[in-house]
């Protein structure tokens, strides 16, 4: 009674909120690249919201359910389909056993999040279910999903019932999308250290130019394209920790983004750090997309992550009424 | 009994902020770093999530949503902690004693294990032996575990040994030890890397599956003795 991967993707990875505690050791935290939409396909369907799903890159695996699920589809838009007919993204799904799960073009978004009901079956290391890939540890035997892999399903609801004899239905509710859409879609950076050893020309390009995420960019980090930007003084770094969300600038005057599995140090100047509440919007750019940064303060960094997971608690709440609702419908 | 060290704390984002002694490898420094670091541990911030210890800094990374449920009103979670950190420094006993760990590393320091090692020789004008001899005659500080899983940065060599990293990052095998500047280090895994490879230690560094996860933690003291390839076998 699982869940069946026909044809693997490019990168697909068991995920959580991350694993933390362990970086003294270099263990970095890895974890969904986009713990929002992590956490809101989990909410979808009824689960804690730091439950692990399946990270999908594109093109995405196929998968094969051999029970009935509850399922539903966060972040990227992949065109999901079950037996080649369409689904909605935020919306859950339940799905009749002997379904298949594909995902057929890419429409929106780097990175879609596939949360079950009831969760995936596996070990955690070292406290969670992340997939660390340098450690070949955590999530599914800690690597990559492949064709004929199978993930034991621990739901104790009985879905068949509820199906009525069809492939698929699709519960009543949708978690909004477009409720935190900012204009421009910047990306708003609290100053790093060495903010301040920048040039005040480079300073202005920095939030004047727009940047392009290269092909050069993965879970490890982005590599962003634009007028290289400068240092007053070259100095000498010794190593010291880093973050998700931090940039750093290169020797040649170019801008990286540390993202989930980013080294636990490093020696580069720390220009800034993305907050937070970015962190998903940046999770989804691809290769090619532009890049714009603001400046912000840590008032504002904490007041729009502290928005995000009450909007988050809001729709958690909200789900887990109409699921009970639905389930008791039956009886 | 405050901390008489200069330092003064930096924000990493809006989730951890860092703690800087200043910009220099030194046993002073890091003995510092490791008092904080154990004082932390004993008695954590609140919300904290963990706390790495670097070279001469120390970073904390707290639950952004949790401490914004539990700061006095009117400050930011920032400030918050930043305050909380520096009470934590100025009560900081700098003359309490770490004990430290001893280690002993066996390292193949035969070019089949160590191919840069005729490189370096030649560039320092030294036989391999000598080369040898300088690198398992001192011992060496555990700075920092990081860059890999179990990644050990040792310091500082003798400054003879002293080499800058290479233009070009090449692949190094599970247990290399290597030169860069005046930092030596064991690659836990293997990887690309860009330090110049000297041998390797038939240990396992890191292991997913083993407690301790790492042979060596930040704080420790180690010396490599030079064993043979046949030796190295037999491990």
């Amino acid at each position: 009674m699982n869940l069946r991967i026909i044809k693997s993707g490019i990168l697909d990875t068991v995920q959580d909120q991350g694993r933390y505690g362990w970086q003294h050791l270099g263990i970095n935290p890895a974890g969904a690249m986009d713990r929002f939409s992590a956490q809101l396909a989990n909410i979808l369907v009824g689960n804690d919201p730091g439950q692990p799903v399946i990270e999908l890159h594109f093109p995405a695996a196929s998968l094969f359910f051999e029970r009935p699920a509850l399922i539903a589809i966060s972040g990227a838009d992949f065109n999901a389909a079950l037996n080649g007919e369409d689904i909605p993204v935020d919306q859950p799904v339940l799905v009749n056993k002997y379904s298949i799960l594909q995902f057929q073009r890419l429409n929106k978004g780097a990175r879609a999040y596939l949360s079950i009901e009831g969760g995936l079956e596996m070990n955690q290391w070292l406290n969670s279910y992340s997939t660390h890939l340098k450690a070949a540890a955590g999530g599914h035997l800690g690597r990559p999903l492949q064709t004929d892999d199978e993930i034991r399903l621990s739901s104790s609801v009985n879905w068949g019932p509820y199906l009525k004899g069809k492939e698929f239905y699709l519960l009543p509710w949708q978690a909004s999308t477009d409720w935190e859409k900012q204009p421009g879609a910047e990306i708003n950076v609290l100053p790093g250290k060495e903010w301040v050893r920048l040039t005040e020309s480079s300073q202005k390009q920095l939030l004047q130019q727009t940047f392009t995420l290269t092909p050069q960019s993965d879970r490890m980090g982005y590599r962003l394209q634009g007028e290289p930007l400068q240092l007053e003084s070259k100095e000498e770094m010794i190593s010291t920790a880093v973050n998700f969300g931090t940039l750093q600038l290169l020797p040649n005057g170019q801008l990286t983004i540390l993202m989930a599995d980013h080294q636990t140090t490093g020696g580069y100047p720390r220009v800034g750090h993305v907050i937070s509440a970015h962190h998903s919007k940046l999770a989804q750019l691809l290769p090619g997309e532009p890049v714009r940064f603001s400046l912000t303060d840590h008032q504002q960094a904490e007041e729009l992550f502290i928005q995000q997971q009450k909007h988050l608690q809001q729709v958690r709440n909200a789900c887990q009424l109409k699921l009970e609702q639905f389930i008791h419908a039956l009886h | 009994m405050s901390c008489t060290i200069p330092y003064h704390i930096f924000p990493l984002g809006d989730s951890a902020m860092t703690v800087d002694f200043g910009n220099r490898i030194s046993p002073d420094l890091n003995n510092i770093v490791m008092k904080l670091y154990k004082e932390l541990n004993t008695s954590p911030l609140p919300g904290m999530k963990e706390i790495i210890p670097a070279y001469s800094s120390l970073t904390v990374h707290y639950d952004l949503l949790y401490c914004s449920h539990h700061r006095p009103a009117g400050k930011t979670v920032y400030d918050w902690m930043g305050e909380l950190l520096h009470l934590r420094l100025k009560a900081l006993d700098q003359e309490e004693m770490i004990s430290v760990t001893e280690m002993i590393i066996p390292v193949c320091y035969d070019p089949f294990f160590g191919p840069d090692l005729p490189l370096l020789a030649k560039e320092k004008n030294m036989s391999m032996e000598e080369i040898v001899h300088l690198h398992t005659s001192i011992s060496y500080r555990v700075y920092l575990l990081g860059f890999l899983p179990g990644f050990t940065y040792l310091g500082e060599t003798d400054e003879k040994l002293a080499m800058p990293r290479k233009m070009q990052p090449s692949s190094v095998s599970a247990g290399s030890v290597g030169i860069a500047g005046r930092q030596t280090g064991i690659y836990s895994l293997s990887s690309p890397g860009g330090w110049h490879i000297i041998g390797r230690t038939p240990l396992k560094i890191f292991d997913a599956n083993r407690d301790p996860l790492t042979l060596l933690k930040p704080g420790d003291s180690i010396k490599f003795v030079s064993i043979s390839k046949d030796e190295f076998k037999d491990h």
